[in-house]
């Protein structure tokens, strides 16, 4: 007879945490490709990433965490009804990965399991909106957000976690969303970018970023919430998700190196921006690789990451697409070189699960010849192709339908006035009038407003000083 | 009555203040302007790509005087504000045919 289900409280609190320091991601990715963009479009850029968190976490619920992690189905998806927003499960009993055997699971509740992984697909939308900075319509982005999601985000975190294609028939490894993640993101940004088409006046026009202590801050949030999304992806608290931590720091430190160095000997001087994206380049290189491989090949990703992304950023001028903020660039080309690392350095030495688990091997210098890279390249491949046919669909439609760019007055004018109607700062004394207020409130006209408003003032100056004469 | 503007290095404009101060004056006005003149502008690079940053942040000071003081004045702005580098500004002076002071109502060279 089957013991009961326990909760592992060590487990549920780590995750806990972890899903909290995933989700401040998100905020510090709209920082970070907020100080990166031209003041005029901070705020949309901003937008789309905290709508993003709102539209996102609602369709996981929904139906995306079914068919993320219900029952595989065909390869492709998992059952759509298996937990289904309509269905309520017991906080106490209903704990994730609870089988017949083992009826305890992880030990962690269903529903933080879910939390979790919401998360990460909210994230993995978001990061796609770096590539259209200043120029799509809201509307089209929340639209192409819910198709791409749909179609793409969630049945590709099946096919690698949820026991589909990738993870349960190719054997390929991820343990953190190099596949599911930042290729994903990194193959549908640059399509939607080629839909998009450039900028008007990019790249003659200088676009430089507005704000660099805010990129620097983004970049400090998303470094201290990626432990929660790669140390948390081991799911249970032990030995690997102490290993998935120390690799994400060292390789982001050594990333951090690698960019700065490159900048230092190729532009001269090496620079904050270079220091941010150098950091955001190895978070997402170490990403799949995390919890399978040792620390020194984690040292060494992050390096060849930090150089190849520094480089890889410069492609789209040789090119000619508009990636705004380097999704390509950074993502997409970064989860390439951790996702195929993993053929090379992932170990059973330091994680049996490699071989146990997912039925992987180890990487070609650890004596598994070329089979894992295969499969890594397999699986990199097919992402890449999925994502971008689909998002490419979906951009093209929405452009032929609702439109999916700005008119071009608007873009000029700046889109945070056009889309949103309001502007990121405001920093002169006079305010730029703030009259429309009162004639919003229904206070007279706001020329009257703003006199009648001044004219209190300069009364009541009167009493204060009789008061202090007195 | 005369107005001296001046548009200075934004570092410089302390030494300026102090310098005019001594003089005895009175007031003056500051804005933040750009612009370039022989040194031209900088380069940044942000991603491996170059943008040039043509115009460069100035200081522009305006102090309204009186005839007999113009040249100390003048003397005084350049002074303090010579690095003897390139970019450090330039002096000019332009006539004014009428001032008054808003508080009072006060004309010409009362409103100084």
């Amino acid at each position: 007879m089957p013991e009961a289900p326990t909760i592992d409280s060590g487990n549920t609190v780590w995750l806990l945490v972890s899903t909290a320091l995933v989700l401040l991601m998100t905020p510090g990715l709209a920082l970070f490709y907020g100080g990166l963009n031209r003041a005029k479009g901070v705020l949309n850029m901003m937008m789309m990433s905290f709508s993003a968190i709102g539209l996102i976490s609602v369709l996981w619920w929904f139906y995306g965490f079914s068919v993320a992690f219900g029952a595989d189905v065909n390869g492709f998806w998992g059952d759509p009804g298996a937990y289904l927003g309509t269905k309520t499960f017991l906080a106490e009993t209903d704990l994730w990965g609870a089988t017949a055997e083992n009826p305890s699971g992880i030990g962690v509740p269903l529903y933080v399991f879910m939390a979790f992984q919401m998360v990460f697909a909210v994230i993995t939308v978001a990061l796609i909106s770096g590539a259209i900075a200043d120029r799509a319509k809201f509307a089209g982005w929340l639209l192409f957000a819910f198709g791409w999601a749909t179609l793409v985000y969630f049945p590709v975190a099946h096919w690698v976690w949820g026991g589909g294609i990738i993870g349960g028939d190719i054997h390929a490894l991820d343990f953190a969303g190099g596949t599911a993640v930042h290729i994903n993101a990194g193959a549908a940004a640059l399509a939607v970018a080629l839909v998009l088409g450039k900028r008007l006046g990019w790249p003659r026009e200088g676009m430089k970023p507005h704000n660099i202590p805010l990129v620097a801050l983004g970049a400090g949030l998303l470094w201290f919430g990626w432990f929660g999304f790669n140390a948390g992806s081991e799911l249970t608290v032990d030995s690997v998700a102490g290993l998935a931590f120390i690799n994400t720091q060292l390789a982001t430190a050594a990333a951090v190196l690698g960019w700065i160095a490159v900048e230092w000997i190729k532009d001269r001087k090496p620079t904050m921006v270079g220091a941010s994206s150098g950091a955001v380049a190895g978070l997402v290189a170490i990403t799949p690789a995390c919890g399978f491989i040792a620390p020194w090949a984690a040292v060494l990703l992050g390096i060849v990451a930090g150089v190849v992304c520094a480089l890889a950023v410069s492609l789209k001028y040789k090119l000619g697409y508009d990636d705004s903020l380097d999704v390509v660039g950074v993502h997409f080309v970064g989860g390439w070189i951790g996702s195929l690392w993993l053929g090379l350095f992932a170990t059973n030495s330091v994680n049996a699960a490699i071989s146990d688990v997912v039925g992987a091997s180890d990487g070609l210098l650890y004596g598994g010849g070329l089979t894992q890279l295969g499969r890594q390249a397999l699986a990199g491949v097919i992402v890449s192709v999925w994502s971008f046919g689909i998002a490419w669909v979906l951009a093209f439609v929405i452009e032929k339908t609702i439109g999916f760019r700005v008119r071009a007055e608007a873009e000029v004018e700046g889109i945070d006035i056009a889309e949103h109607a309001e502007s990121s700062y405001d920093l002169s004394p006079a305010g730029g009038g703030t009259g429309s207020a009162f004639a919003m409130a229904g206070i007279g006209t706001p020329g009257g407003g703003a006199t009648s408003g001044a004219r209190p003032e300069a009364e009541s100056a009167e009493p204060v000083s009789a008061k202090a004469a007195g | 009555m005369k107005l001296v503007t001046a548009v200075i290095k934004p570092y410089q404009l302390d030494a300026v203040k102090e310098a005019l101060h001594a003089l005895g004056v009175a007031g003056l006005t500051v804005s933040e302007v750009q612009g370039y003149g022989r040194q031209k502008g900088h380069t940044e690079v942000y991603r491996g790509a170059e943008y040039t940053v043509e115009f460069l942040p100035k200081i522009r000071v305006e102090v309204l005087t009186d005839e007999i003081d113009v040249d100390k004045i003048v003397d005084a702005i350049v002074g303090a504000a010579r690095t003897g580098k390139i970019g450090d500004g330039k002096v000019w002076v332009t006539g004014v045919e009428e001032v008054v002071r808003v508080r009072t109502g006060e004309r010409g060279l009362d409103a100084l």
